[in-house]
């Protein structure tokens, strides 16, 4: 199966280790994504209110090229992105008057018809692969590592547009139970970490993972999986100083360990697969981590 | 050019003037009877100096041209634009390290693009000035540096923007980074230029230089381009990103000897 | 039959430009304070969410000069659960505009240090640039 790719742009700064274990993964389960040639940034935060048009030129434009490109789908592994291409296209759809207006004063670049599709990589892993066929890829199941699933906003929010139950979401949980992990959750999973508030009030920030990071612990959790490449920068980087901070996993990276990849193809440095060996002492981490050698 | 002119209506900054058509704008307004001491420059194409904002009869939109560059046309309404100011922080090259995030260090605007491409419709150079910004946006200072390669700053891009960007310094700043920490040292050139060094072709530059114009002009007219297939080295982001350049027939050039 | 209440006789412009902009009936909220009581960043609100629909409605002054709405980052968990189906981050994103168009930006760009650029990603500085740049 091959798939347009749509990275956004903290895929390409921040985030790249996620890409890289989407890839890998994706690989081992037969399925190729291929790099919208030209794209621009989504805008990242859905505008609020009807009267401000300009802002939905950026997601507007990434579907009008999707579909000049020749393409219909395309995934995404940001829950930002996501989150404001679907509500752009849910714009699209519902008042075509609006991308009508705004393409009439563009030069004709954003004429879009409603009919591109922006999939979550966790639609494609949930409905299109199904848990059942990443179960049976699992080489090294991760029997020993504690996890606790972190949700955010994006994935959730508003019904309509998020990928599960916005109070009492089952996604992360079921994909980390089919590899082998054991879930502790918490209030907090569906709560905000502060998003953009990093910029200029990151003691909010540092709060909010603090708390959260708290729960985690509290449950047992060696170690937070997550998707969002904001939340992950806030918790990897925000995440007050006690002791050593919990490991912080892209879904993508869990899936890879599972699945027996290298670390370093998994963008896991030898510092954080120590971190996580230290979180848990799972026999399969701990040769993974070691068959690189990588620690001496 | 024989031909007697006939002449067309222009309106420079709203005042009405008859001017032979097939004038430049910049020829137009001189022939209108302004000195241009700024706004003027290498009257080829590639200073940048004479951007031209106008309007024609028959659309609301506003054009943009280099006054040097473009024919004067019947109804056209225009003002120059000789200056955008484009303030940059300072910077030492040789004390950047190439990072994703560089290029918004120095300039934080560029995440406040709309990706409008009004910059893009304004670029009287054709540049996907838009597209380079995003490509500054996400990092990718080698495709910055490639697809804002012909900019001549003329600045119109930074005048039009609701962002306020200064694409043009941007496109600078990652090319010249791109210049000297990311292109692929050239092996070919080292070679050349140690032989330049060791004097190895001061015999023959001298013997050319020698020689007598028609001789010169003869060997000009006779000489040979490398062909695009025999430059298949897979290193040229340049030929990764544009289409390989015509070669430039420098005739002009020699006429005025 | 139409009720008017209005504090310091002020007109209601506010309330009518929030509801346009919002697309959001305010009257509607009957101030359960759900909103509040789930908000992650309630206590660093100068006014509760809640609270901020009852100042707009009773047409109170300084509600532009509230920091309330620019700490909202609009994660929506209050547009989820409210029971009149009010969206508050619309509420706050209005505010937010009205501000930005009356008296610039909120956020000083240029004073954002060269190590946070460094190391911020750019989902982050974008979405802050949308939301508290005009």
């Amino acid at each position: 199966m091959q798939l347009a790719y749509y990275p956004g742009c903290t895929i390409k700064v921040s985030a790249r280790e996620h890409e890289r274990a989407a890839l890998a993964i994706l690989r081992e389960l037969g399925i190729a994504l291929r790099e919208m040639p030209e794209w621009n940034c989504c805008g990242v935060v859905h505008t609020l209110t009807g009267e401000n048009l300009i802002r939905q030129m950026a997601p507007l434009r990434v579907l009008a090229r999707l579909r000049q490109q020749g393409e219909r789908e395309a995934v995404t592994l940001c829950d930002m992105c996501f989150n404001t291409l679907a509500r752009a296209n849910h714009l699209a759809r519902t008042q075509p008057d609006q991308v009508s207006a705004l393409n009439a004063t563009s030069g004709g670049g954003l004429d879009y018809d409603g009919a591109g599709e922006v999939l979550h990589l966790l639609h494609l892993l949930r409905d299109r692969v199904g848990l059942a066929a990443i179960r049976k890829r699992v080489r090294r199941p991760l029997r020993d590592l504690v996890v606790y699933p972190y949700y955010g906003c994006k994935l959730l929010r508003p019904t309509g547009i998020g990928l599960d139950d916005p109070e009492m979401p089952t996604l992360l949980r079921d994909l980390m139970e089919s590899l082998g992990a054991t879930v502790v959750e918490g209030s907090l999973q569906t709560q905000c970490c502060g998003a953009y508030l990093a910029v200029d009030r990151a003691g909010l920030v540092t709060e909010r993972v603090g708390a959260t990071v708290e729960q985690a612990r509290d449950a047992g959790a060696g170690a937070i999986v997550l998707s969002c490449p904001l939340c992950h920068f806030n918790f990897a980087t925000l995440q007050p100083h006690a002791g050593a901070p919990l490991p912080v996993l892209y879904y993508t990276q869990a899936i890879g360990l599972a699945f027996g990849l290298d670390p370093a193809e998994l963008g896991l440095d030898d510092r954080q697969m120590e971190a996580l060996g230290r979180a848990v002492p799972s026999q399969a981490l701990h040769d993974l981590a070691h068959a690189r050698g990588g620690s001496a | 050019m024989s031909e007697p002119a006939t002449l067309v209506t222009m309106e420079l900054m709203g005042k009405e003037y008859r001017v032979p058509s097939g004038l430049t704008i910049l020829a137009a307004i001189e022939y209108a009877g302004y000195k241009l001491v700024r706004g003027v420059g290498c009257r080829g194409g590639f200073c940048g100096a004479c951007p031209t904002l106008y309007r024609r009869e028959g659309s609301h939109r506003i054009f943009t041209a280099l006054a040097c560059q473009t024919l004067v046309e019947d109804g056209m309404c225009l003002v120059q634009m000789p200056f955008v100011p484009v303030p940059t922080k300072p910077y030492d090259l040789h004390g950047i390290t190439p990072q994703p995030t560089t290029l918004l260090r120095f300039f934080p605007e560029i995440a406040g693009c709309v990706a409008c491409n009004t910059c893009t419709r304004a670029c009287p150079q054709g540049l996907p000035v838009m597209d380079y910004i995003q490509a500054a946006l996400r990092g990718d200072i080698e495709r910055v540096a490639m697809l804002s390669f012909d900019c001549i700053a003329c600045g119109i891009c930074s005048s039009r923007c609701p962002a306020d960007i200064k694409h043009y310094a941007v496109g600078l700043l990652a090319r010249r980074i791109y210049g000297k920490y990311l292109v692929p040292p050239s092996e070919d050139l080292a070679v050349r230029v140690s032989a330049i060094e060791a004097g190895r072709y001061d015999a023959e530059l001298r013997k050319l230089m020698e020689l007598p114009l028609a001789d010169l002009r003869a060997r000009y007219e006779q000489r040979n381009f490398e062909t695009v297939a025999e430059q298949h080295r897979d290193h040229s982001a340049t030929q990764r990103y544009n289409s390989p350049m015509d070669p430039v027939d420098y005739q002009d050039e020699l006429e005025g000897v | 039959m139409t009720i008017a209440i209005g504090a310091n006789g002020q007109s209601g412009a506010l309330l009518r430009r929030v509801e346009a902009l919002s697309g959001q009936r305010l009257a509607q909220c009957y101030q359960c304070g759900t909103c509040a009581a789930g908000c992650p960043f309630a206590t660093a609100m100068d006014v509760l969410p809640d609270r901020l629909i009852r100042h707009l409605l009773f047409d109170m002054p300084g509600v532009l000069e509230r920091e309330a709405f620019w700490v909202c980052v609009g994660c929506e968990l209050c547009a989820q659960r409210c029971p009149r189906g009010i969206d508050v981050p619309r509420v706050m994103e209005a505010l937010r505009l009205i501000a930005l168009r009356t008296r610039g930006d909120q956020l000083p760009v240029a004073q954002i240090t060269a190590v946070a650029l460094e190391n911020l990603p750019p989902i982050a500085l974008v979405a802050s640039l949308r939301r508290q740049t005009g």
